[in-house]
């Protein structure tokens, strides 16, 4: 890879020990997939936040390097922790956790990183630009990126994006360069999307069928961000996509020769079937939305169903800190608390306890949520509409 | 042998080699060295000083911290050989600051055989 003169002096430990290995990761990084040489990022998101994840291994480590000094050169932010950050001992996360937590988190914010642990960092305050190039790590959140901003990332590794957001700096290959950015298979899509959670069906399904590929979909009418957020979560979670098009959508799409390739069709059939497989409980003990984080209009959306009823069973709202206190302004988290919601931050129903917390049977409106919690939390899963869920949930 | 080099360093030491991957985390003990995978052909066994030499990382990517463990806990190999070093492996002894090489025929090397390993030129020798 070719280094400049500067970069060389980094390596040779001019800057430090904490830039030298930091720099040493992404050269040999660089090398292993190809590389030609280091780009600037806009931005960065970390992933291994979660003590639940990183354990004392990644604390130590953390505080180390946070110790010697070292801070980021362009705007980071972090991927979900293993507990609400400030209402943590109200929701029950045990005492231990929380003190490891909070020592990572600390470790964070001393590296000068934004300590929003969010899954939606582009809903949250960290928005990159088209053709942006940024280092991201959370799936869903690279394919967000990649997909719906049209900005460049690979998907990151914890230590690699921290080593990006201290360097400022990635190797430029894979979803960097133009040329592996083109779509592999098409999509054709003939069914009814009315309930967002189709696009979470819809994502399940395709994810499966085209693993790594890139796909250009057609026949989406129309959809927002909510509605491509769970579609490209769920490509994420059931295969590797990290960059789809959809035509007359998303950047780029109409550009793309999609002359030759392979077409998929996915048809009402096709929806039915990923609901049938992804269910496998009966009745929720407890619904959970907000896989990847909830955004306000979905927030919004559900207060107006549950205002002044009485819900009978748990439902919990995972979401990032900045949309919770737009929600709160707005009156919305009051709502759903007295109807017997609750509003959680900063985590993910993903990585938190719920089995421990005597959960068997999980409801949830998210591709990506139904594929992860009967391996992650030993969860039986419902995955219907969050409008079906909240009815039911309302007898 | 020739291979490549993944973190810088010249060392030597004694071999201790494993035909399986291994996964350090929940792998191997960052606090003492010990290998406690379950049915792990090296479970029992400790990395401290030695020259480790496996074909490839697998598991958990927090493996990467566990290896920086090691050496902060003063109980790490002394440098890592691989067939082909992967990402977690390799992150882990670029943090960690563990001399290590990868490219090297491992099926050449016994536990018990004393090592130079030549992280700077990416060699291994019998010596």
């Amino acid at each position: 890879m070719y280094l400049t003169k500067d970069e060389e002096k980094i390596l040779e430990g001019e800057k430090g020990e904490v830039l030298e290995r930091m720099f040493r990761l992404l050269t040999r990084l660089g090398d292993i997939y190809g590389a030609d040489k280091m780009i600037p990022v806009g931005s960065v998101q970390v992933a291994g936040v979660s003590f639940k994840s990183i354990g004392d291994p990644g604390l130590e480590f953390l505080e180390d390097f946070a110790g010697k000094g070292a801070k980021v050169q362009v705007l980071t932010y972090l991927n979900p922790a293993g507990m609400d950050l400030e209402d943590w001992d109200k929701l029950g996360f045990p005492k231990e956790f929380a003190e490891k937590q909070t020592r990572i988190m600390n470790a964070f914010k001393k590296m000068g990183i934004v300590v929003t642990s969010t899954c939606t960092p582009y809903l949250a305050g960290n928005l990159p630009r088209f053709r942006e190039h940024i280092a991201w790590s959370e799936s869903s959140a690279v394919s967000f990126a990649n997909s719906v901003i049209g900005a460049r990332t690979n998907r990151e590794g914890g230590p690699s994006a921290l080593a990006a957001a201290l360097c400022g700096v990635t190797p430029n290959y894979g979803l960097h360069l133009d040329e592996n950015r083109k779509p592999s298979v098409v999509i054709n899509v003939d069914a009814d999307l009315k309930y967002n959670s189709n696009y979470g069906a819809l994502g399940y399904h395709v994810g499966k069928q085209v693993k790594k590929a890139i796909p250009l979909f057609k026949g989406l009418s129309n959809a927002n961000t909510d509605q491509l957020k769970a579609l490209g979560a769920a490509m994420a979670a059931s295969g590797a996509v990290a960059l789809y098009y959809v035509e007359d959508q998303t950047p780029e799409a109409n550009q793309q020769d999609i002359n030759g390739l392979e077409t998929i069709d996915v048809g009402e059939k096709n929806l039915d079937e990923t609901y049938e497989k992804l269910n496998t409980g009966k009745e929720p003990d407890i619904v959970i939305m907000g896989c990847p984080h909830a955004s306000l209009r979905e927030i919004s959306t559900l207060a107006d169903k549950v205002e002044g009823k009485n819900l009978t069973k748990p439902v919990w709202i995972c979401t990032s800190r900045m949309v919770k206190e737009a929600a709160q302004r707005m009156g919305f988290n009051d709502t759903i608390e007295k109807a017997g919601g609750k509003i959680v931050a900063d985590t993910c129903c993903v990585v938190s306890p719920i089995e421990e917390m005597g959960y068997k049977t999980t409801g949830v409106n998210s591709g990506k949520a139904a594929n992860y919690l009967p391996g992650f939390c030993k969860q039986e899963v419902i995955f219907r509409d969050i409008d079906i869920l909240i009815q039911g949930a309302l007898k | 042998m020739k291979g490549r080099t993944i973190y810088p360093g010249t060392v030597e030491g004694e071999a201790i080699v494993s035909k399986e991957p291994i996964g350090f985390y929940g792998g191997i003990d960052a606090k003492t060295g010990d290998v406690i995978e379950k049915g792990h052909e090296l479970e029992g066994q400790n990395v401290k000083d030695k020259i480790l030499v496996f074909p490839m990382g697998k598991g958990s990517t927090v493996g990467s911290y566990v290896i920086y463990g090691l050496k902060k806990n003063g109980v790490a190999p002394k440098a890592i050989v691989n067939k082909e070093t992967e990402t977690i492996v390799a992150t882990g002894v670029i943090l960690a600051g563990i001399p290590c090489v990868d490219g090297i025929d491992i099926e050449q090397i016994k536990s018990g055989d004393k090592l130079k390993v030549n992280a700077d030129e990416g060699t291994v020798e019998h010596g």
